[in-house]
């Protein structure tokens, strides 16, 4: 079977009917990764996309083995049976180092698996190894990460986006058939977009957060990235749940996503916010989303206009929140109980400072440092406290515009993927990229990228689509009809 | 909202040590910069009159008031394993196997 196009239904399919074997669907990955992931020039034949850290050979194959014995006894097999899968480096994952993508974390053997990975595992999916991404998911380009830039496999000296650029670019090369992404202000949806696969952000509380080495606590989820809407269903079905083991995990019932794709979009009302489609957007990205809501026209939804009054306030509330609760989570990165530590230091503080300077790459520094100055006496209530008021009109914003929609359609990115290098110099541009996903993320709700065309210069283009908390069934369904429209 | 655009080098300095952060001579005056650039970005918040508005931690908060049963819910309060010792201190830059080794704590 070619591995472009190949979906989980169909994986399964095959493993199930004998056509052919989990564990030869893990060697042909593999082998696609030995031959593309790697650098190019000097006699090297890969394509530098450098989206795998580290692969876990050993555990794929074990895992392919029991699928196939499994299958062979003619045994009932999990939704993922034999799907080979790739993991972000915040997640950990026993028997694979878990980096963040930093040195402070280089080498470091987690003990234990994180929710997310138990859960695919339990569900027969076979774990390829962990992927590429922004240190500590800090960035927008994944050129933040220290173990070397990822190349976007659609337009070789372009940025796959970030932080999870190793995931979506994964998939996009048919490197893995499905991988899992964190979103903590845009990291899933906006690689998803540059890289033209499918990405999801499930609704806050959705998915466990356990064993994700933590950014920002309030607003990290953990999501899939796939080729398409119904394997994204799929993958939510499997990963959805409450976990005794993440305290803000919900506990309401997961809904019967696959299911639910079943349904026509006949009759819902999509919001169009005009917030998201102001001067900066890109004319061909703004075409296509059109023609997208053309398309949910013709299939009867009821387009309408909403207003989304705070969105510009998004991004500085988000670099506010985002960094206070990230100066707090990386003060554990300190030297003494993992990962890297500070050899010549003479006292314990020198041996803090010191550790976190070697370990910590120039984006992270700057966000601790702004987070606490964020949170130091005298600031806390014009910064923090502030932003979290602000935090509270944004969420209200949806709260007030879903009563009158069910979705809502919008561009994930203002363009579409920029060069390697090209906005590195200035932070404040590389966080204005986060302007159409931020939003969502600090309201809690869902939202997903869903390709829809590519520009003129062949570079791909997504669409947003938002839901209610907890209305993963509805998003995938307007999700679903798009990419239909796109056939 | 405090003085946006006046974050001097003193300040970088104290709070990369609240942060326990050694920066750089070179990382000072860069970061003090980029500091300033950002928080000029964000005084755009003083814009929104807040008076009264509730603080937002979490999305849990808002739901609640909506709906039961959503956010977060405390688990039940029974003995359960925790993670094995060994296999914890094998991850320690300097153990002796029950403790962590660290540097001189004291030092004066």
């Amino acid at each position: 079977m070619a591995l472009s196009n190949t979906t989980i239904d169909q994986v399964r399919a095959s493993v199930a009917s004998g056509t052919t074997t989990a564990t030869a669907f893990a060697e042909e990955h593999y082998a696609r990764i030995a031959a593309e992931d790697g650098p190019s020039g000097d006699g090297l034949t890969g394509k530098g996309i450098n989206s795998f850290l580290a692969l876990s050979r050993e555990r794929a194959l074990a895992q392919a083995a029991k699928i196939d014995a499994q299958a062979a006894k003619g045994e009932a097999l999990g939704p993922l049976a034999g799907v080979p899968i790739g993991i972000k480096d915040v997640l950990t994952m026993t028997g694979s180092p878990a980096t963040a993508g930093s040195q402070i974390l280089k080498g470091y053997m987690p003990p234990y698996d994180a929710t997310a990975v138990t859960r695919l595992e339990a569900a027969g999916a076979v774990l390829l190894g962990k992927l590429n991404c922004d240190e500590f998911a800090m960035g927008s380009s994944n050129e933040n990460s220290s173990y070397g830039v990822v190349r976007n496999p659609r337009a070789l000296d372009r940025v796959p986006g970030g932080s999870s650029g190793g995931s979506a670019a994964a998939v996009a090369a048919g490197f893995s058939v499905a991988t899992l992404g964190t979103d903590t202000g845009g990291s899933i949806r906006q690689p998803a977009a540059f890289c033209g696969v499918v990405g999801v952000l499930p609704t806050y509380g959705r998915v466990s957060r356990y064993g994700l080495i933590a950014f920002a606590s309030s607003l990290d989820r953990v999501g899939p990235f796939t080729t398409n809407v119904r394997d994204a269903a799929t993958m939510l079905s499997v990963l959805a749940g409450q976990d005794a083991l993440d305290a803000t995990s919900s506990d309401r019932p997961v809904g019967d996503y696959v299911g639910a794709l079943a349904k026509p979009v006949k009759g819902l009302r999509i919001g169009v916010p005009a917030e998201y489609f102001g001067e900066g957007l890109d004319p061909e990205i703004r075409a296509a989303i059109e023609r997208a809501l053309d398309g949910l026209r013709a299939d009867g939804c009821e387009i309408k206009p909403i207003a989304l009054p705070h969105t510009k306030y998004a991004i500085p509330t988000y670099y506010v929140v985002a960094t206070a609760e990230a100066s707090a989570n990386l003060s554990r990165f300190d030297g003494v109980r993992f990962g890297l530590r500070a050899d010549e230091a003479k006292t314990l503080s020198a041996m803090y400072r010191e550790t976190r300077d070697q370990g910590f790459g120039p984006e992270v520094k700057r966000r601790i440092l702004l987070g606490t100055y964020a949170l130091s006496a005298g600031y806390y209530d014009a910064y923090y406290r502030k932003a979290q008021q602000v935090r509270t009109l944004l969420t209200r914003d949806f709260l007030t515009a879903f009563a009158s929609v069910d979705a809502i359609v919008a561009p994930v990115t203002p363009t579409p993927a920029f060069k390697l290098g090209e906005k590195t110099d200035d932070p404040v541009q590389m966080y204005l990229e986060d302007i159409c996903t931020v939003a969502a993320s600090l309201a809690g709700i869902c939202g997903m990228s869903v390709p829809c065309g590519e520009t003129a210069a062949g570079l791909p283009i997504g669409v947003q689509v938002m839901g209610r908390h907890f209305d993963e069934e509805t998003m995938l369904r307007v999700a679903l009809a798009i990419e239909s429209g796109q056939q | 909202m405090a003085e946006a655009s006046g974050v001097t080098m003193d300040e970088v300095l104290r709070v990369a040590e609240l942060a326990n952060l050694d920066l750089t001579a070179e990382e000072v005056p860069q970061m003090q910069h980029n500091l300033n650039a950002i928080l000029d970005h964000i005084a755009q918040l003083n814009e929104l009159d807040t008076t009264g508005v509730p603080a937002m931690a979490q999305v849990g908060e808002m739901l609640d008031a909506a709906v039961e049963s959503t956010g977060a819910a405390l688990r039940l309060d029974v003995e359960r394993p925790s993670l094995d010792r060994k296999s914890v201190m094998a991850a320690a830059p300097e153990s002796d196997g029950r403790f962590f080794k660290v540097p001189k704590v004291i030092e004066r």
